[in-house]
């Protein structure tokens, strides 16, 4: 049933052998063709380009004011790229090999090693464009180390890579837009996915500034629509990141593959208050010079807690380096799965720190030193005091991370310079989606899934600086050639019209469910559902879940959602503009996808990577994996108009060139 | 921690718009200026009045989609930050905030506190692109070295935001640091110096066309930047203009 459509052959070779053998569509047929692009971050806005530059005519689409606000801009670290500049060992294979560990052994080989033969690609097309990234004094291109990998290949642009690599997707889609090759529509949001004889061919979008429902035909659709970390309410994503453009695909045959494998992120500002909106991430490049710390001692801890001790007060003795001790090799870069769950366990044994105790210490008190000692050499200055080392060290860093730094200070009104940051894990990143074969096209035929969106790459546990080499590796280099597979079926097909019973039905479907939130005479806002979905998310499919625990959840959420549709206010009207009318709608996809995230996550009987079940832990709170009984994809299909209904497929992954093993990083 | 809010109600386009007053109660110091916008919507919600619409998405100050006029400055007071990134800690207890949105004629008002920004995005399709296609055999990535200090420059200058600030802050209304910002990242790398010319004439007239006003070397756009983009920048523009023009082609 479910067939990843991975091409033969040695895995080295398949992507080059499947580019020189794919259908081709020819010039003046692409001209005839439509295609509709939901999302405009690195994804979107790539694939977008690309394909007009092909020659296809495309439709994009953003519910943001402009396609270059897309959340891809709030990335922070960098990008991955096997180029080997540092001379340190890197290569396609070691790169793939990373990925698909780091991932702890559950994404699709070829698809990765594709990846990761694209990644360096992208660099070049990226300067190509004019992305400045961060350059050494010879003039030639700088890299960084980010987790789980011992070689350094993050390329990046300060604390900002994600904004300029997304100014230069950008830049690509307005060169097009000029063109008249894509049309863009922005503040815009899909609302209804269009199957025409089993074929994705259109979708119903709500028209946000008017309130009008449009119906936008195509011959395909790409959903580059991001990830559903806001089903937790509180993530690093931004407000307006949902899950509904992949829900309705979902609702319409997509299936849904490894919904709870969610990454949360190691080094984000802590929770502050109950009116908190949103969580605020601190790049894992930071890892590279910061150092992660509690104190040795509860006592300390409690007094620190109390406001009775301040960090800088501890002796270096009286410090827990937690991470170097238990994972000696790889220190403070390991993966972001190993570092939250590190976290956690200190600050669930009493070491944490800030007044809620959830928080640990990111110090780079001994960085100041290393490079204001590299400084004192480099300018020939002899026996310089400590407090010039520390001032000339804390000018590198400010180079490197001031943007950070900033950004810290003005949220907690702390400055990071002086003592060190307070930092606690955060929902960031969702590595399942969309399942998609090989050519990243869904179980609907004609529906494709990019970047976030999608399941494929990741695994359990995705590594730092490898979303913005996914997404721009979908986008500019996989779909311009996976497309044709499906479309050189389609040169003969023609305008699709928009005035079908198809058409008609899923707009008159998705008025009706407007008009009921309208109508519904409750009390509560949205905010306050999607906050309650949030705190069951988080405390039972969060950092560590338990079978009880999971089971509890989808039934708190089923309740939840009764009560929702009962309860919910939502003012204004609907041939307007009305933010709290799309909200509800997100909300409603997300109350269902919750439940969908808990099942799956019960039925995933081990630990892996980003997904910890406290039954399956070593003596020393490893993870332990099943790979017997577990190495396979989950792909949930919807059946009868309740999420709870859903039935389980399996990708079985075959491993040919890597050898499973336990991931180890001590 | 109480406020006394007023904020500009306008329900359309074509509306005419008012001032309305609202009291807030119950805000901490820790929170963003927005999740205090958040609380009056939650309270408005309560009492079946229509929530104050407003642009914001990241709230990081990186996507560059809130747009308020806080009591007369653009994304109210502090440097060097948005409005999300603006803390009530900055505000004393008990005092009266006034929140426009951002105003010029190439802004139009869509709801609230919501303007039309696509001017911006027009500019950009203008010209603020390298015409390279998507290609896997694209040069080198280490093929052209770029001088640090001019790779430093142009990054600095690409960190433009394209939040509008400049604009809404300019009593010219004029968005000569937004395209500045784009003509001189590019004028300082040599990925961007072959189409340079035709780049800043092309800019420049589609700017016009939208309406912004001209630059009276105020420099009130380089102090409310959020970015601190320089105006460094509009000399830079001013000076690729003036030769672009001259040049023979």
């Amino acid at each position: 049933m479910l067939d990843s459509k991975i091409p033969k052959g040695a895995l080295a070779d398949k992507w080059t052998d499947y580019k020189s053998s794919v259908p081709l569509v020819s010039p003046a047929n692409k001209r005839a063709i439509e295609i509709i692009v939901i999302g405009t971050g690195l994804a979107g806005s790539s694939a977008a380009a690309s394909l007009a530059e092909l020659g296809y005519k495309v439709k994009a689409f953003c519910f943001q004011d402009s396609p270059r606000r897309a959340h891809s801009i709030a990335a922070q670290g960098g990008i991955n790229a096997a180029k080997n500049y540092q001379n340190d060992g890197d290569s396609v294979h070691r790169l793939f090999y990373d990925t698909i560990k780091g991932g702890d052994y559950r994404s699709r080989e070829a698809n990765v090693h594709r990846l990761a033969e694209c990644s360096t690609d992208i660099i070049d097309q990226c300067v190509a464009q004019g992305v400045p990234f961060a350059r050494e004094y010879g003039g030639l291109l700088d890299n960084r180390s980010f987790g789980g990998v011992q070689v350094s290949r993050t390329f990046y642009a300060k604390g900002q890579t994600g904004q300029q690599l997304l100014l230069g997707a950008y830049s690509a889609l307005s060169r097009q837009v000029a063109k008249g090759n894509v049309t863009m529509h922005t503040r815009h949001e899909m609302v209804e996915l269009v199957k025409v004889d089993g074929k994705a061919r259109g979708i119903i979008a709500r028209d946000l500034v008017s309130g009008e429902l449009e119906r936008h035909s195509g011959h395909a659709v790409l959903l580059c629509t991001g990830g559903y970390s806001n089903v937790f309410f509180l993530s690093t994503n931004a407000m307006m990141s949902n899950v509904t453009a992949a829900w309705k695909a979902h609702r319409k045959g997509a299936y849904m593959a490894n919904p709870c494998f969610t990454q949360i992120h190691p080094t984000c500002i802590p929770v502050s208050g109950e009116s908190q909106s949103k969580l605020t991430l601190m790049s894992e490049s930071l890892r590279n010079d910061g150092r992660i710390w509690v104190p040795k001692h509860k006592k300390d801890a409690e007094a620190i807690r109390s406001g009775k001790l301040k960090a800088t007060d501890l002796k270096e003795a009286d410090r827990d380096y937690y991470l170097e001790r238990r994972y000696p090799a790889f220190g403070n870069l390991v993966p972001r799965d190993v570092a939250s769950r590190a976290a956690k366990e200190r600050c669930d044994e009493g070491y944490g720190v800030n007044a809620t105790g959830q928080a640990v210490y990111l110090d780079f008190a001994a960085a100041f030193m290393r490079y204001g000692q590299e400084e004192a050499n480099v300018k020939g200055i002899n026996n310089p005091s400590q407090d010039e080392l520390r001032s000339m060290g804390e000018k590198v860093i400010e180079n490197k991370y001031g943007n950070l730094f900033q950004m810290y200070e003005k949220i907690t009104a702390d400055n990071p310079y002086q003592t060190p940051m307070m930092i606690f894990p955060a929902v960031h990143y969702t590595m399942g989606g969309m399942w998609v074969d090989y050519d990243l096209m869904t179980t609907v035929p004609g529906l494709f899934a990019l970047g976030e969106a999608n399941f494929s790459d990741h695994g359990a546990n995705r590594l730092g600086a490898s979303a913005l080499m996914q997404g721009l590796a979908d986008g500019y280099f996989v779909i311009p050639y996976t497309i044709g597979n499906f479309l050189s079926q389609d040169i003969r097909t023609g305008a699709i019209a928009t005035d079908s019973p198809e058409f008609v039905e899923a707009e008159q479907v998705a008025r009706d469910r407007m008009e009921a939130f309208l109508n519904n005479k409750g009390t509560q806002s949205v905010d306050s559902f999607h906050k309650a979905l949030g705190k069951i998310m988080w405390a039972k499919c969060g950092m560590a879940r338990n079978a009880e625990d999971l089971k509890s959840a989808a039934a708190e959420i089923r309740e939840l959602r009764d009560s929702f549709y009962k309860n919910v206010r939502v003012t204004g009207t609907m041939n307007s503009m009305n933010p709290e009318l799309d909200k509800a709608g997100r909300v409603a996809d997300f109350m269902e996808l919750g439940e969908l995230m808990c099942m799956d996550a019960l039925a995933r009987e081990e630990s892996c990577g980003g997904h910890f079940r406290t039954e399956y832990q070593s003596e020393d709170g490893e993870a332990l994996r099943q790979d017997d009984s577990m190495t396979f994809v989950s792909a949930w299909e919807f059946k009868g108009n309740d999420p709870g209904k859903a039935t389980l497929h399996k990708e079985d992954l075959a491993f040919e060139s890597v050898e499973l093993k336990t991931r180890s990083y001590k | 921690m109480n406020f006394t809010i007023n904020v500009w109600r306008q329900s359309g386009p074509e509306a005419k718009g008012r001032i309305e007053t609202y009291p807030v109660s119950g805000i901490s110091d820790h929170m963003s200026f927005l999740e205090m916008i958040d609380v009056l919507n939650e309270q408005l919600i309560n009492q079946d009045i229509e929530p104050v619409v407003f642009d914001h998405d990241c709230r990081e100050g990186i996507c560059g989609s809130c747009s308020m006029f806080i009591n007369g400055e653009a994304h109210g007071p502090g440097r060097s930050i948005t409005t999300c990134q603006l803390h009530m800690r900055e505000f004393k207890d008990g005092e009266t905030i006034t929140i426009e949105p951002f105003r010029a004629k190439a802004f139009p008002i869509i709801k609230d506190l919501m303007v039309d920004r696509s001017s911006l995005d027009r500019i950009i399709q203008s010209g603020g692109f390298v015409s390279v296609n998507t290609a896997g055999k694209q040069p080198d990535a280490n093929a052209i070295p770029i001088e640090k200090a001019d790779a430093d420059a142009a990054f600095d200058a690409a960190t433009c935001i394209g939040c509008g600030a400049c604009v809404a802050t300019c009593k010219n209304a004029s968005a000569m640091l937004f395209v500045g910002a784009k003509v001189s990242q590019f004028a300082l790398l040599p990925q961007g110096k072959i189409e340079a010319e035709d780049r800043v004439l092309n800019m420049v007239n589609q700017m016009d066309l939208e309406g912004f006003g001209n630059c009276t070397n105020t420099g009130a756009c380089e102090v409310e930047c959020p970015k601190g983009i320089s105006l460094e920048t509009i000399a830079r523009m001013n000076r690729e203009f003036l030769s672009a023009s001259l040049s023979s082609k």
